[in-house]
């Protein structure tokens, strides 16, 4: 009998405090999402890009989600160079056909791979990119070829609404 | 106990007597049933997008929205408006954008991201197109109001002939229900103003209570997922209080064992 | 706190506790003996506490999208209301739980003139307390000028302008708290910054409330000194633990009611129209919980009495263990301090009451008398009463029904000298 009853204080217990974890928890998350992306935010996910005035060998830099992003309209000199790597010569192998599906155009996070600072255009030993901050060389297809950078830079979700206007994101 | 008993007869007292005063000042509004009161309160989807069509036809040539943008009436808990639909409402607004690379301002169609457009540049515009009375701002109008739906309801249809001890000036009406009677905005409903979608007769009736709920939404744009929550929040809270007090009482058994 | 030879367990127990005794600490507050006869009206300092703790926490998330500036305070509460995750979630519990918070303190404050808790030895929690409360006051006042609403504004700009009251150097004062010469962004930015210490003041003050609270133990509804530990007490985890949760769990239903089915019950209308500086409402209110203040400080015809009076309202609370000469700390055994004692609440709703109406006519009228009784009961009633008063014969021992004990100071004075 006694035994019994212990038993069922013990359930008791249990019972309660995990009901009460449970609410703390639900309680905990809304203090946690509220550091998440709002709404406002998430509105502004995508940007549309007019590319009109951009000749071959220029760079257009815009901002998307607070981060620039590079629309280089590359030259046939550069495109050649680009397809013309051997994948085993790269840190981080990628096609340059996966990176640019419209050889002419490359759009890409204008972010380094290393620590996130943005890398300068033209410079650098691939005729690419250049990092200042930690000295990572990136070739005409955005790939890193030499330096402390992990990756190659990253390319967004993108596409041509019309033959003048990217919409990024 | 006894104690307790004194408390709440005070306290019962005081809320009636307060409450009758309260009530002996006011007017007695219009009422309508809101379907977004109550514990389950939500919104009426075919009024609110009705109401937003009496805002935008309306409403809107004079009082701004400036918390709104056109992406809320897509979103849960509104008007949900599919999201072609808003894009194509955001599309039909010119908004101002800019500055372009040649450093000038230029317009564009609207996007979900861009808030409501103003109907005025400032508010010292918005005094000036109206005889120095500057139109509210719509977003929060109904919490900005001491009577909330059932004033702003009442005060759309409260548009009566002056009675003969009042006088007028000119640009200024009456409406009986309006604070000192007298108001700067003309009767702006009237029957057949406009045509609904969705085959609704549009009476003065029926267009205040279609914009009202419009705006107790523009208000209060999570007033559903408020309420759901809210009815889970207490249930759990009864729930762990049930549990609590028997796990008190099983504790506290050990004492008065003892005693 | 001195009676503790409490050993860790474990090893590493000792050797962490013999540099900071965290563990004695944690032991002292499991084993803390309490009176085991503590009603539920004892049940709101464990409420209070978690009032502070939601306030602080709902108000630095706030922080992290409120932004203080004249031109887009109004416009960020707005965007917290409606973009943020749960942002209109908690900003209602913050705003609420500053109602909530009040509500609790009040029950606390007149619990405790109920139980004569503030009487000795116990003087130096009461004041610490009143300070607490004026803290939580400003608190409040600067919380409720930030989302820069019409209320806002004008009761910054109201409440502001009693320092004007003090002869020669009020204008300056002013001034000085504004940056300016009206209530505008400096002084929003400000009141922003004291909005975010005080809380946290306040938790220090807590802390030696508590503290304060250790040294002679609870009071109790009976009102006499008990020996502790002792068959009067209980240790304060499980048993005072889980009752203080039940009581909680009873007054987070009523908070949450609230903050779900009628978040804009205890506000303002006007605070949901944008601050205008050329017009001022029509009726000038402060939240309900500062308005039998508001009643005593409009009911003196004089600019600077009237502040006075408000002031003289809350600080003459701080002198009350010297005011009430009784000897019986409850008023269980008071029969006539019970009655005043009821008068007493009357008239502090009564004072709320007429807060809330126009300054005029019958209102001004009540109001008066009653700012008259307020002082009449702490300044004649009280003391009087201790020496006239014939008080019921009062029980030895909480678990003894035995009548006719000796009263509390001698037995107090008893204990003392043998513990010493």
């Amino acid at each position: 009998m006694s035994e019994k009853k212990t038993k069922r204080r013990d359930f008791l217990f249990t019972a309660t405090t995990a009901v009460g974890a449970v609410g703390a928890a639900a309680v905990v998350w809304p203090m946690i999402d509220q550091m998440n992306p709002d709404a406002s935010v998430k509105a502004l996910a995508s940007t549309e890009v007019d590319v009109s005035s951009l000749t071959p060998g220029n760079t257009l830099t815009v901002l998307w989600r607070g981060k620039p992003v590079f629309i280089r309209r590359r030259t046939q000199k550069e495109i050649d160079e680009a397809r013309s790597v051997k994948m085993e010569e790269l840190i981080h192998p990628e096609k340059d056909e996966d990176r640019a599906k419209n050889p002419e155009w490359l759009v890409m996070l204008g972010v380094c791979t290393h620590l996130g600072c943005v890398p300068l255009n033209d410079k650098g030993d691939y005729n690419g990119w250049f990092c200042p901050c930690h000295g990572s060389h990136y070739d005409t297809s955005g790939r890193i070829r030499k330096g402390p950078a992990p990756w190659n830079m990253e390319v967004p979700k993108y596409e041509f609404v019309n033959a003048n206007t990217i919409k990024i994101g | 106990m006894k104690n307790l008993h004194k408390l709440f007869s005070i306290l019962i007292i005081f809320i009636v007597s307060s409450s009758l005063s309260i009530a002996a000042e006011k007017v007695e509004y219009l009422k309508t049933d809101w379907s977004f009161k109550g514990l389950f309160g939500k919104f009426d989807r075919a009024s609110l997008q009705r109401g937003y069509q009496v805002y935008t036809e309306v409403c809107a040539s004079c009082h701004s929205m400036k918390y709104l943008s056109y992406r809320n009436l897509s979103e849960k808990g509104g008007p949900e408006f599919s999201e072609a639909q808003a894009k194509a409402i955001a599309a039909s607004f010119e908004v101002t954008d800019g500055p372009n690379s040649d450093g000038e301002m230029f317009t564009r169609p609207g996007k979900l991201s861009d808030k409501f457009v103003m109907p005025y540049d400032n508010v010292k515009a918005a005094q000036a197109a109206n005889g120095g009375a500057y139109p509210p701002d719509m977003s929060v109008l109904v919490k900005a109001r001491g009577g909330g739906v059932d004033y702003i309801y009442s005060l759309l249809q409260g548009y009566e002939e002056a009675p003969s001890n009042v006088s007028l000036d000119d640009g200024v009406y009456y409406n009986k229900y309006m604070y000192g009677n007298k108001i700067r905005m003309a009767a702006p409903l009237s029957n057949g103003l406009l045509e609904y979608g969705d085959g609704t007769s549009a009476t003065v009736e029926q267009m205040s209570k279609d914009v009202t709920t419009f705006l107790m939404w523009s208000a209060e744009p999570h007033l559903e997922a408020r309420h759901q929550m809210g009815f889970k929040a207490i249930v759990y809270l009864i729930i762990l209080t049930v549990l609590v007090y028997f796990s008190m009482k099983k504790i506290w058994s050990r004492v008065e064992s003892e005693v | 706190m001195s009676d503790h030879d409490y050993r860790p367990k474990s090893k590493v127990g000792q050797w962490f506790n013999d540099r900071l005794p965290l563990l004695t600490l944690a032991n002292h507050l499991t084993d803390y003996p309490t009176p085991k006869n503590l009603n539920y009206w004892w049940t709101f300092g464990g409420i209070l506490t978690f009032c502070l703790i939601t306030q602080i926490v709902t108000g630095l998330t706030l922080a992290m999208h409120y932004i203080a500036h004249a031109d887009m305070a109004f416009e960020s509460v707005e965007h917290i209301m409606r973009d943020v995750n749960y942002g209109w979630l908690i900003r209602y519990i913050h705003a609420n739980g500053a109602s909530m918070f009040f509500l609790a303190v009040y029950i606390h404050i007149f619990r405790s003139l109920f139980y004569g808790s503030y009487k000795a030895p116990r003087e130096i929690i009461w004041i610490i307390g009143i300070i607490i409360y004026l803290l939580m006051m400003a608190a409040a006042f600067m919380g409720y000028v930030l989302p820069w609403g019409q209320m806002s504004f004008w009761g910054a700009t109201v409440i502001t302008n009693l320092f004007s009251a003090i002869p020669l150097v009020g204008e300056g004062i002013v001034t000085w708290l504004w940056g300016g010469y009206s209530v505008d962004n400096p002084t929003l930015t400000r009141f922003f910054t004291l909005h975010y210490l005080i809380p946290f003041l306040i938790l220090g003050l807590v802390v030696l409330h508590i503290w304060a609270l250790h040294v002679p133990g609870n009071n109790n509804p009976v009102g006499i000194d008990i020996k502790k530990p002792s068959k009067d007490t209980v240790p304060f985890h499980p048993y005072i633990v889980i009752k203080d949760g039940f009581a909680l769990l009873m007054f987070m239903i009523v908070f949450a009611f609230f903050v779900f089915y009628a978040p804009n019950i205890l506000g303002h209308a006007d605070n949901y129209i944008e601050a205008n500086p050329m017009v001022t409402p029509a009726h000038i209110v402060p939240e309900w919980y500062l308005l039998p203040f508001y009643a005593i400080l409009r009911s003196v015809p004089d600019k600077l009495l009237g502040v006075v009076a408000m002031l003289s309202a809350i600080l003459i609370l701080a002198v009350l263990p010297w005011l009430d000469t009784s000897k019986i700390r409850s008023a269980v055994f008071r029969p006539l301090y019970k009655q005043f004692y009821w008068i007493l609440v009357a008239d502090v709703l009564i004072l709320g009451y007429v807060g809330a109406m126009p300054a005029e006519g019958l209102y001004l009228l009540i109001a008066r008398v009653a700012t008259a009784y307020y002082f009449l009961h702490f300044l004649v009633i009280l003391p009087v009463l201790g020496f006239k008063e014939k008080t019921l014969p009062v029980p030895l021992s909480i678990t003894e029904p035995v009548l006719g004990g000796s009263p509390n100071f001698a037995a107090a004075r008893n204990k003392e000298s043998k513990i010493e």
